[in-house]
Formats: structure tokens, C-alpha cells, sequence
């Protein structure tokens, strides 16, 4: 690398490291290259998860009318550091009949594997750490190993509750794997490529000013909501955290965690979060490109974070309105109906991407025909499917015959 | 049956999170260390020993007759009784507690201490702040920490202390009156009996000495297994 690019507001960071790789000497060139970009991605992220605790634990409060924290510094905005200290500080447990070296390992796997995830996220122009050309299998695959890390945990402490936790786990993302795989296959369907960033350069496209963002198109909405869904299914978040519900299994696979290797696992969750959440955005909602072409000045590394926190805060919404399924509810819901969800899903990125191209205009009535056909074939099913998945159960007021 | 229902819930959180920015009266926490509520009269939390006029030492009430100490239910009470009398309320002769300890760890608030004292000499405080950096000696409450004059009383459980207040005065009244009678009584008795041996004074002498009194039968019961 031996041309800086133009140190412009977008390019910032990518300037800034190819001028640190220029200045050392040639040997050391490609470890510094890597070390500044794990170093960045390591320190973003990490920081971004104290503030999306902050975020969290203030707005669930006002969600539920309180104040939330507001004790440590103004408006309680060090509360990320007193919980920081607070963690490492406290006395680190590993039960006498646990498997040390499983039970030491495990929250090193899942947050190794949780940040591995970011090698393939475009978080802003030229800014994908490692350009694979199976990016999109690259995440899935490191994201398949955080299973691995959540049984190991639950099977290293021995205690009851830990394991049941962890099948608990293993049973939702196994199940919410397939809807989450299945509707980002639409994507790479249409897009052709399984690197991110061709798949969001193929969205930084305009026309009529309005970007090419496959969340535009109605299978794109469609896949994009039960991206979502899936993804708030794979990442524990509520309504789907079973595997740590305080009411029946205490804290799941992480019962026997406690101190800094607790902190850990509370990390890796929230980055597996994030993680998720920015390969949703490179999916369905351009990645690092603008919605309109006359906001594309904007630098594209604002615009990743940007949604990202858009993203964090409707996580946040949603914990804060509905209340944990229930283990077969849960996993109905996956097989009965996001399942064949996105099956429709893929059947209506196919028509739409051979739709008679006499008829696939990008302007005209031809594209609104097209529009309005690829809706329908997701519509439909959603329809009839919920309809059914309806039909035969009955909600009524249960009777208890010693509670009362 | 197609999500309405997480859209009306989704509505409603959101009303709430932007409410409690515009609302104040949504938000129901109360501050506490700035902010108090105010305490109902009935709150009680841990006894107290009440003391009438400016000294805690001279006004205390408690006589040291510990029936508090006995009905203790956890035993948290620790009473000695002093070698000497003072004067209680209504002029009598009374002891007072020498030590008069009470242990918060372990009281549990439940009043009945309160309820068997004849003397109205302990309260219940509603006093709730009692967090100490020590845990063995600053939860040991003694007699100088426990004594609270009846002002206080009167501010913290009005209702109660006005009816405390009320019998007390009207006891120390029917002592006064009585006392007044047992002087009229002794003064009547005085010249009575100034009078007496002018009269008797050539009467037999022999059944001047009062009946011993009766062998109390029940103490001579055979103890039943
Ligand atoms: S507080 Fe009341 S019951 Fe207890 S020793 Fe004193 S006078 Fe007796
Ligand atoms: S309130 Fe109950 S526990 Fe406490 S000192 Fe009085 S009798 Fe004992």
C-alpha cells in the first residue's frame, strides 16, 4: 500500500491507517495493518456495548416509568464504569466440581467467536477489515461457533440449571439458524455475490435519488423483518431469552459464571448483537450507503453507526414491551411459521428477479406490477399461515383451581 | 393474529418512554436520599425510651421492672436494674434501669414490647436510617441512644401520644388526689389515734398483736407429673 487515499471525512480512517502502515518499516507493514484494524474494531465495539448498556438500562426505565440509572456522574453516564469496576473487582467462583479448563475457556470462545463475526462487516466505505469472498458464510459459520461456547459453559459447570439452559440454547439457534440463513439467501440470490461488500455496493446504487436498498422491495422488507426476528432469536435478546429466564432457570448456561468472566458473557451477547444487527444492515439496508443521494456527503462510517443504533434501540423497544415466549411456543414459531416465511421469501426474490424483464421496468407500471406481484407472494402465505397457525386454539381466561 | 397485537403493545411502550419525559406524574420513584415520602402515623421500626422533662436520666419512665425484657420474643432486650430508687412521675419511689440495651440486629419491629410496658416507658421509633459502618457495637442501642423525650413522641405518633398524655395526667391527678386523701386519711388517722389512747388507755393490752395470716394452701399442693 504504498498510495495513501484522499483524507477526506469518509476516508478518515482508512487514511489514518494507511498512513501508520507507510511510516513503519516494510517487515512489520502487514502486522500493523492488522493489529490497527482488531485494535479498532475491538475498542468501537467494546464501547459501543457500554453505552448500549447505559442506553438500555435508561430506557427500559422510562419504558417502564422509572429513571433508571441516574446516581453515577450527571444523568448516571458513568454508570458503565461503576459496573465495569464493579465486575472486576468481584471474587471470581468456579464450583469444585466443574470442569476447569472447559469452564475457564468458554467465555474466551464465545467473545473470540462473537468478535471474529466483524472481520466481514463493511462498517463504512473501503472499511471491511477482511474482504472474503464468502463473507456472508464467514459470519454464519463464526456465528454457528458461539453454540459451541454456550455448551461448553453449561456442560463445564455442572449444575442443572446451566445445562438445561444450555440445551435451551442450542435448541433456539439451531432452530432460529435456518430462518436467519434462509432469508439473507434471498440477498445473496439477488445481489449474486456472498461478499458484503459487493452486496452493499450493489445497494449504493441510486436511482431517482433513492438508493437500491433491497429493504425497498417487498421481499427485502419481508426477509428483512424476519432477519430480525431470527436474529433477535439467535442473540438471546427478549422476548427470546429462555435460555437465561431468571424465573425458571435462574441465569441459564451462565449460572456458575460470576466477576469479570460473567462481564464476558454479558459482552459477547451484546456484540453477537451488534454483530447481527450490522450484517442485517449490510443485508437489507445498504450497509454504509445513504437512503438518498443528496445525504451521501454524510460520512458512510456515521451512516453504518447510525442504523446500528437505530437498530439497538428498537432491541431496546422491543425488550421493553414483550414479555419471554415459552419453550414450544418458541419453537412453533420457528418451524410453523418463520420457516416457511422465508421460503415464501426466497420464492419472491426469484420472481422478482425474473419477472419477463419487458415487464421488470425499473420505472413505470411494469415495476409497480412487478412490486405488487412479489408482494402478494409473501403476503398471502403470511395471511393464510397466520390464519391457520390461529385456527383451533382458543385464548381464554384460565381457570386455577388452588390459586385463588 | 397477524401482530397487531405487538404493534398496540409497541405503541404503548413508546407512549410510555416519551410520556415520562413530558409527564412528571409518570414517573412514580421517589429520590430517595433527596426526596422522602411521608411516613403514615402507624409506621413503627424499632423501640424507644421515652423520658418526660429536660433529663433523660432523671424523666426516664421505665422502672426497670422488665416484663419488656421477658416477652422480648428474639430476646433483644438487656436490662439491669439500678441498686437505688428515684421518684418516678407521680412522686413514688421507683427503680430505673442501670443498663437498658437493645440489640436492632436483631429486634424485628413487632411492638410487643410496647404493648406489656405498664409504665408507657417505651415507644416504637419511626426511625428507619440506622445503617452503621460497625457491626457489633453500633447496632448495640443503649439507654443514652434509646432515650427520646416525649416531644418527640407526640411528633412522630400524635394520636397515640395525645391519649399516652391524657391517662398519664389524669393517673398523675387520682395519685395526687389520692395521695391528698392518704394525707387527709393520716391526718384524720393521726388525730384519731391521739385520740384513741386517752379512751384506751386502761384496756387490756393482750390483743393488740394482729392475726398472723393463713398458710397460703397452695403452696402446699403436691406437684402433679
Ligand atoms: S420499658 Fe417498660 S416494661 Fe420494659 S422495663 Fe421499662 S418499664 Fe418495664
Ligand atoms: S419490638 Fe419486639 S423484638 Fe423489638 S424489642 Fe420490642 S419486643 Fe423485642
Amino acid at each position: 500500500m504504498t498510495a495513501l487515499p484522499p483524507p477526506t471525512a469518509d476516508q478518515i480512517w482508512v487514511w489514518m491507517k494507511a498512513w501508520l502502515v507507510l511510516h513503519t518499516p516494510a517487515p512489520f507493514q502487514a502486522l500493523v495493518s492488522i493489529v490497527c484494524m482488531v485494535a479498532a474494531i475491538i475498542v468501537v465495539f467494546a464501547s459501543l456495548f457500554a453505552l448500549t448498556v447505559l442506553l438500555e438500562r435508561k430506557g427500559l426505565g422510562r419504558i417502564q416509568n422509572r429513571y433508571g440509572p441516574n446516581r453515577v456522574g450527571p444523568f448516571g453516564i458513568l454508570q458503565p464504569i461503576a459496573d465495569a469496576v464493579k465486575s472486576l473487582t468481584k471474587e471470581d467462583i468456579v464450583p469444585r466440581s466443574a470442569d476447569h479448563v472447559v469452564h475457564y475457556l468458554a467465555p474466551l470462545v464465545l467473545v473470540g467467536a462473537s468478535f471474529l463475526a466483524y472481520a466481514v462487516l463493511p462498517i463504512g466505505r473501503n472499511m471491511t477489515a477482511v474482504n472474503l469472498d464468502a463473507g456472508v458464510l464467514f459470519f454464519f459459520a463464526i456465528g454457528s461457533a458461539t453454540e459451541l461456547a454456550v455448551f461448553m459453559a453449561g456442560w463445564s459447570s455442572r449444575n442443572k440449571y446451566s445445562l438445561l439452559g444450555a440445551m435451551r440454547a442450542i435448541a433456539q439457534m439451531v432452530s432460529y439458524e435456518i430462518p436467519l440463513i434462509l432469508s439473507s439467501i434471498a440477498v445473496v440470490m439477488i445481489a449474486g455475490t456472498l461478499s458484503t461488500s459487493a452486496i452493499v455496493d450493489e445497494q449504493a446504487q441510486y436511482s431517482h435519488g433513492i438508493a437500491h436498498w433491497y429493504v425497498f422491495t417487498p421481499w427485502g422488507l419481508a426477509g428483512f423483518i424476519l432477519f430480525m426476528i431470527a436474529a433477535t432469536a439467535e442473540t438471546n435478546r427478549s422476548p427470546f431469552d429462555l435460555p437465561e429466564g431468571e424465573s425458571e432457570i435462574i441465569a441459564g448456561y451462565f449460572i456458575e459464571y460470576s466477576g469479570f468472566k460473567f462481564a464476558l458473557f454479558f459482552l459477547a451477547e451484546y456484540i453477537e448483537m451488534f454483530a447481527v444487527s450490522g450484517l442485517g444492515i449490510t443485508l437489507f439496508l445498504g450497509g454504509w450507503s445513504s437512503p438518498v443521494s443528496f445525504l451521501a456527503w454524510i460520512p458512510s462510517w456515521i451512516w453504518f453507526f447510525g442504523k446500528l443504533l437505530a437498530f439497538i434501540g428498537c432491541f431496546i423497544w422491543v425488550r421493553g414491551t414483550l414479555p419471554r415466549l415459552r419453550m414450544d411456543q418458541l419453537m412453533n414459531f420457528a418451524w410453523k411459521f418463520m420457516l416457511p416465511m422465508t421460503l415464501f421469501v426466497i420464492l419472491s426474490a426469484g420472481v422478482w428477479r425474473f419477472l419477463p424483464s419487458a415487464v421488470a421496468g425499473s420505472t413505470g407500471l411494469g415495476a409497480v406490477v412487478r412490486w405488487l406481484v412479489c408482494a402478494l407472494v409473501v403476503l398471502l402465505p403470511y395471511i393464510t399461515l397466520a390464519r391457520t397457525l390461529e385456527s383451533g386454539r382458543k385464548i381464554e381466561k384460565r381457570e386455577y383451581r388452588f390459586a385463588d | 393474529m397477524f401482530g397487531e397485537g405487538i404493534l398496540q403493545g409497541l405503541y404503548e411502550t413508546a407512549r410510555n418512554f416519551f410520556g415520562s419525559y413530558v409527564d412528571k406524574d409518570r414517573l412514580v420513584t421517589v429520590q430517595y436520599p433527596e426526596e422522602r415520602h411521608q411516613l403514615p402515623e402507624a409506621t413503627r421500626e424499632f423501640p424507644f425510651l421515652l423520658y418526660d422533662g429536660p433529663d433523660p436520666e432523671a424523666g426516664l419512665r421505665c422502672v426497670a421492672c422488665q416484663i419488656c425484657e421477658k416477652e422480648c420474643p428474639p430476646r433483644c432486650i438487656h436490662i439491669e436494674k439500678s441498686k437505688d430508687k428515684k421518684p418516678d412521675f407521680v412522686g413514688k419511689q421507683q427503680f430505673y434501669p442501670a443498663v437498658f440495651d437493645i440489640d436492632v440486629s436483631v429486634c424485628m419491629s413487632c411492638q410487643i414490647c410496647v404493648e406489656v410496658c405498664p409504665f408507657d416507658a417505651i415507644r416504637m421509633d419511626n426511625e428507619y436510617e440506622l445503617s452503621t459502618s460497625n457491626r457489633f457495637g453500633g447496632l448495640l442501642y443503649t439507654k443514652r441512644e434509646l432515650a427520646k423525650p416525649n416531644e418527640y413522641y407526640r411528633k412522630i405518633h400524635p394520636t397515640e401520644a395525645a391519649e399516652t398524655d391524657d391517662r398519664r395526667a389524669k393517673e398523675a391527678e387520682e395519685a395526687k388526689a389520692k395521695a391528698a386523701a392518704a394525707a387527709a386519711a393520716a391526718a384524720a388517722k393521726a388525730a384519731q389515734v391521739a385520740a384513741i389512747p386517752a379512751v384506751a388507755a386502761n384496756g387490756a393490752t393482750g390483743n393488740g398483736a394482729a392475726p398472723k395470716p393463713a398458710e397460703q394452701p397452695a403452696d402446699k399442693k403436691p406437684v402433679n407429673q
